[in-house]
């Protein structure tokens, strides 16, 4: 199906800008390759997309519905707004929930002025959230010699679970439990230390985008993320 | 199996039945199964021997005869399969009396009148077998009509004929949200695909409705015929039932359908003697109420989390394993096997407008005759509920009917003359979902059962998307405020913009019909609302309001 | 290009692995199956343990993490072991407004068991249900399999009193 459409040249209005694009690329790719930035939590390049932060939540002209930029194909004569009043709204909101939902102190985070949860919260002007914290008591586990994983700062973007199934292949991540209660976990839910699949290789570290893993020896705002995990989806192939 | 061979069969089963002058039906689905049916079907076939009236009267297990709240239900048929006397309550000690009473007089004091509007108004098109045929044999089904459809489409239809026919019948999937079925079948027909599948959402995950259980426990073959049409016209060749685990009965019995079916070759390679072949799986569901929506649960035969993803693409361009997928429920497939039988014209002759057909309501909560009726689109929502269900028992006052479980509302007093049918239902900020139709009385508090539902989201949310994560909790916490009388005005307003967010940017139908049950019992019982907050005090005192002290500390 | 490893040995020479086996080798040992098995394994022990599960997996060739995702994504999996009598109280919107919390209420009391919970003695567990389509009996509780309809609080606490006194 894919091929077919990558071969469809399509035309499509992003906030009024005319732009061209495969019928493969996703709203959020042609948006960034003309220039629009299109707020993103979930999204990383080099992974599947999974719609899950609805943080790029556009609207498409003719349809009452939202949609995640991110995992949305163009189509013909398509007209996307990515910045009204309304998302602006509503993406201000979905944050409000993201910082009630766990314990995001952000003065004693190692991630601190490289938290991209942070960042989010400044581009969108969040000054204070109007819900309540839930304060829940969750688990921090040292037990691996390099990294530490914090539940308290999980997101639950699942990066570090597609990075580690898609690009390094060792699946040491997946989520358990449902819902509110739903948590990242490393094998049986066993310490990450014990792991027996963790190849220690770090990619879920740099992929993370607050601190719930990270390099242990870091202190507050010292730990910085690489890049690289998109140019290793880019360049992997089978060999002959 | 080819056509001969069918009409054989049905030959030898009309022939065997000829020697009963009377047979004895006892309702041997869950509802009645709990009021122990099985004993009432042992002790009438112990009876019936002890008596050596082996030879004449016939004792069967059937399906569901719908009023679950009388059952046991045990029903007297002579040889031409009319009706003598229908009994209620029927316990192994009254064998005695009622095969004694067959073909003479019944027995008063256990006569279950079927005059009343609760059976004489049905029009049963789904549950036509149901309380007829023994649901454990196939013979039985196809004396019934069973599988004549499928013969006729394989034989005389070309797959785009059936999907006009079902197109003509304007029949819309019974599972929710009321998608129009022809047009459906019609994409994954057109899907260009080698591999394609059919798949039953037999996940009824509603509370409060049991239709779907019903038939697959009383009468599993018809939504395997609805399923082999709906493979036939759409070029699949593999089917899965999706079925929840809560429903063992329904497995067995399923399981046991499509073994003899395989047997007379009815599934399998090159049914009917033609080059159609279709093969049917039973997968378990395993406590999952969002596997009710279709990614979802494709996830879930795939062995995987029941988590959504985003749509487009739709299941009927990738689905199962990415193939080309249709889903229907089984109320939909069960209504096929008659459209097909008699046509697309005549089912577009039943109900309204735009709801053609029948619609089977789950009748249950404070209402006399719960159990299940099968009735026109259009009938009025007062019809259904003080005509077919009696009414509210205990002299107390009507006040809510709850439609559509936890992604519906509840429909006030005001709106008891609308004829249901999807849009009216959808127009009061309900929807008709699968059918169940939870009555409330006076005695029931709407904060209390809009913090039920929401209970029952959040608990039931994935945890994928962050709406339907978080803000089902953090409602559910404002909603808890509500009930204990703590809750301030503000609260009550950010309670309406998380409605607002998750019907608006949640991933799945599960997280934006959330709100529905708030929406609309704030929307028809704000007083109760500001009862709780403004008087501290709960109408129905159902909810335990905290002393003025106690809040202060 | 992916090989699929040897059939991994049963955790114990119980021999309820053997139905757990079967129903593995059944699916041709494919990963969708996975919930299938789960259901198995449940069936036969009672619940999921974490050495079932690792062998489930690697039988299956998945992930740890990823079985361990599903088994508690799904509600009717659990990964402790239930006591000797279960009773299941129907929460379903039928039962919920006909009395179900009362119930469960009562059942508290006398045992000291909240849903979800075993007694001391591993005899009792209750547990509660999403709807089992009994709506027309409502309320209902299961006791060990055996659909009880239109209970009330003193019904409830009787059938479970019989399993207590034994």
């Amino acid at each position: 199906m894919n091929s077919t459409l990558a071969s469809q040249i399509v035309t499509l209005k992003i906030d009024g800008k005319d732009c061209g694009a495969r019928g493969d690329e996703t709203i959020l790719s042609v948006a960034r390759e003309n220039g629009i930035d299109i707020p993103t939590l979930c999204h990383y390049d080099g992974l599947t997309d999974i719609g899950a932060c609805r943080i790029c939540l556009v609207e498409v002209k003719g349809s009452p519905k939202l949609f995640a930029a991110c995992s949305t194909l163009v189509t013909e004569g398509m007209e996307v707004s990515t910045n009204s009043p309304r998302l602006q709204r509503y993406r201000k909101t979905i944050l409000e929930l993201l910082f009630s939902e766990r314990n995001h102190v952000c003065a004693v985070c190692v991630s601190n002025g490289h938290c991209e949860l942070q960042a989010m919260a400044m581009k969108l002007g969040l000054t204070h959230v109007r819900l309540p914290y839930r304060y829940p008591n969750l688990k921090v586990d040292a037990t691996h010699t390099r990294y530490v994983q914090d539940d308290n700062r999980c997101i639950l973007c699942q990066r570090c679970v597609r990075v580690c199934a898609e690009i390094e292949g060792a699946h040491v991540w997946d989520i358990m439990g449902r819902g509110i209660e739903a948590r990242a976990i490393t094998d049986l839910n066993e310490p990450w230390g014990a792991s027996t699949s963790c190849t220690s290789c770090g990619k879920c570290v740099h992929v993370c985008p607050t601190a719930a893993i990270f390099e242990k020896g870091k202190s507050a705002g010292e730990m910085v993320k690489r890049s690289f995990v998109s140019e290793l989806a880019a360049k992997r192939e089978v060999y002959e | 199996m080819t056509a001969e061979e069918l009409n054989e069969l049905i030959e030898q089963e009309v022939e065997a039945n000829k020697l009963f002058v009377h047979s004895i039906n006892v309702c041997v689905a869950a509802g009645c199964l709990s009021s122990h049916a099985d004993q009432t079907l042992d002790a009438l076939k112990k009876e019936v021997k002890a008596k050596g009236l082996d030879k004449e009267i016939k004792v069967k297990g059937v399906g569901c005869m719908g009023l679950c709240a009388a059952g046991p239900l045990v029903e007297i048929r002579d040889a031409s399969n009319a009706a003598q006397v229908m009994y209620q309550g029927v316990q192994g000690e009254h064998a005695e009396q009622v095969v004694a009473s067959a073909g003479k007089q019944s027995v008063q004091s256990l006569v279950c009148d079927t005059s009343i509007p609760f059976f004489a108004k049905q029009v049963k098109i789904v549950l036509e077998n149901c309380g007829l045929i023994d649901p454990e044999r196939i013979e039985e089904y196809i004396v019934a009509e069973g599988y004549r459809a499928l013969q006729k489409c394989l034989q005389e239809l070309a797959p785009t004929k059936v999907v006009e026919e079902v197109t003509k019948s304007g029949l819309r999937g019974r599972g929710g949200a009321g998608f129009p079925t022809g047009l459906k079948w019609a994409t994954v027909a057109k899907a260009q695909n080698k591999q394609k599948y059919v798949i039953c959402n037999a996940d009824e995950g509603d509370p409060g409705a049991f239709m779907d259980r019903s038939v697959l426990e009383s009468d599993p073959h018809r939504v395997l015929e609805g399923m082999a049409i709906a493979a036939y016209a759409t070029g699949a060749n593999r089917g899965y039932i999706y079925c929840r685990a809560e429903y063992p009965l329904a497995v067995k019995r399923l399981k046991n359908a499509i073994k003899q079916a395989e047997r007379v070759g009815i599934l399998g390679q090159g049914i009917m003697g033609t080059t159609f072949n279709f093969t049917v799986e039973v997968r378990l569901g395993a406590g999952a109420f969002v596997c009710g929506e279709e990614t979802a649960l494709i996830h879930s035969i795939e062995g995987k989390r029941g988590t959504p993803r985003p749509r487009p693409p739709f299941p009927a361009q990738s689905g199962l394993w990415g193939c080309p997928t249709l889903i229907n429920n089984v109320e939909t497939f069960a209504n096929i096997p008659p459209i097909l039988r008699k046509g697309g014209a005549w089912f577009a002759s039943i109900g309204t407008e735009k709801s053609k057909g029948t619609k089977v309501f789950a009748l249950a909560g404070r209402v006399s005759n719960t159990g299940l009726v099968e009735v026109p689109m259009g009938m009025k929502l007062r019809e259904i509920v003080f005509s077919l269900g009696g009414g509210i028992p205990d002299g107390k006052k009507f006040k809510a009917v709850q439609t559509g479980g936890p992604s519906g509302g509840c429909i006030p007093e005001q709106f008891l003359d609308m004829e249901v049918d999807y849009d009216s239902i959808a127009k009061v900020g309900s929807i008709m979902g699968s059918g169940g139709m939870i009555i409330m009385d006076e005695t029931s508090c709407m904060v209390d059962v809009a913090k039920f539902f929401m209970e029952f989201c959040k608990s039931e949310s994935c945890g994928k998307c962050v709406p339907c994560r978080v803000g089902t909790s953090q409602m559910y916490d404002i909603l808890c405020k509500v009930t204990d009388g703590t809750a301030t005005p503000e609260e009550i307003a950010m309670l309406e913009e998380l409605c607002d967010l998750l019907k608006s940017t949640s991933l799945c139908g599960l997280g934006m019909t959330a709100p529905n049950p708030v929406l609309t019992t704030m929307k028809y019982f704000r007083n109760e609302y500001d009862a709780h907050i403004q008087g501290k005090k709960c109408p129905a005192g159902v909810c335990k309001i905290k002393a003025a002290q106690e809040v202060l500390v | 290009m992916s090989s699929i490893s040897a059939m991994p040995a049963p955790p114990s020479s119980d021999k309820r692995w053997k139905l757990v086996d079967a129903a593995i080798k059944r699916h041709g040992r494919a990963g969708h199956s996975l919930i299938e098995c789960l259901h198995t394994m449940q069936e036969c022990f009672g619940y999921l343990d974490e050495q079932g599960l690792k062998y489930v997996a690697t039988a299956l060739n998945l992930p740890l993490s990823k079985v361990y995702g599903v088994a508690t994504f799904y509600h009717i999996f659990s990964l402790k072991p239930q006591g000797e009598h279960t009773c299941v109280v129907c929460m379903g919107t039928a039962c919920y407004i006909k009395g179900a919390p009362q119930i469960l209420a009562a059942l508290e009391e006398k045992y000291g068991v909240k849903p979800g919970e075993t007694t001391k003695d591993n005899k009792l567990s209750v547990l509660t249900a999403r709807c089992i389509g009994s709506c027309g009996l409502a309320p209902a509780v299961v006791f060990d399999g055996d659909v009880g309809g239109k209970m009330v609080s003193s019904d409830a606490l009787k059938r479970v009193e019989k399993w207590m006194n034994i």
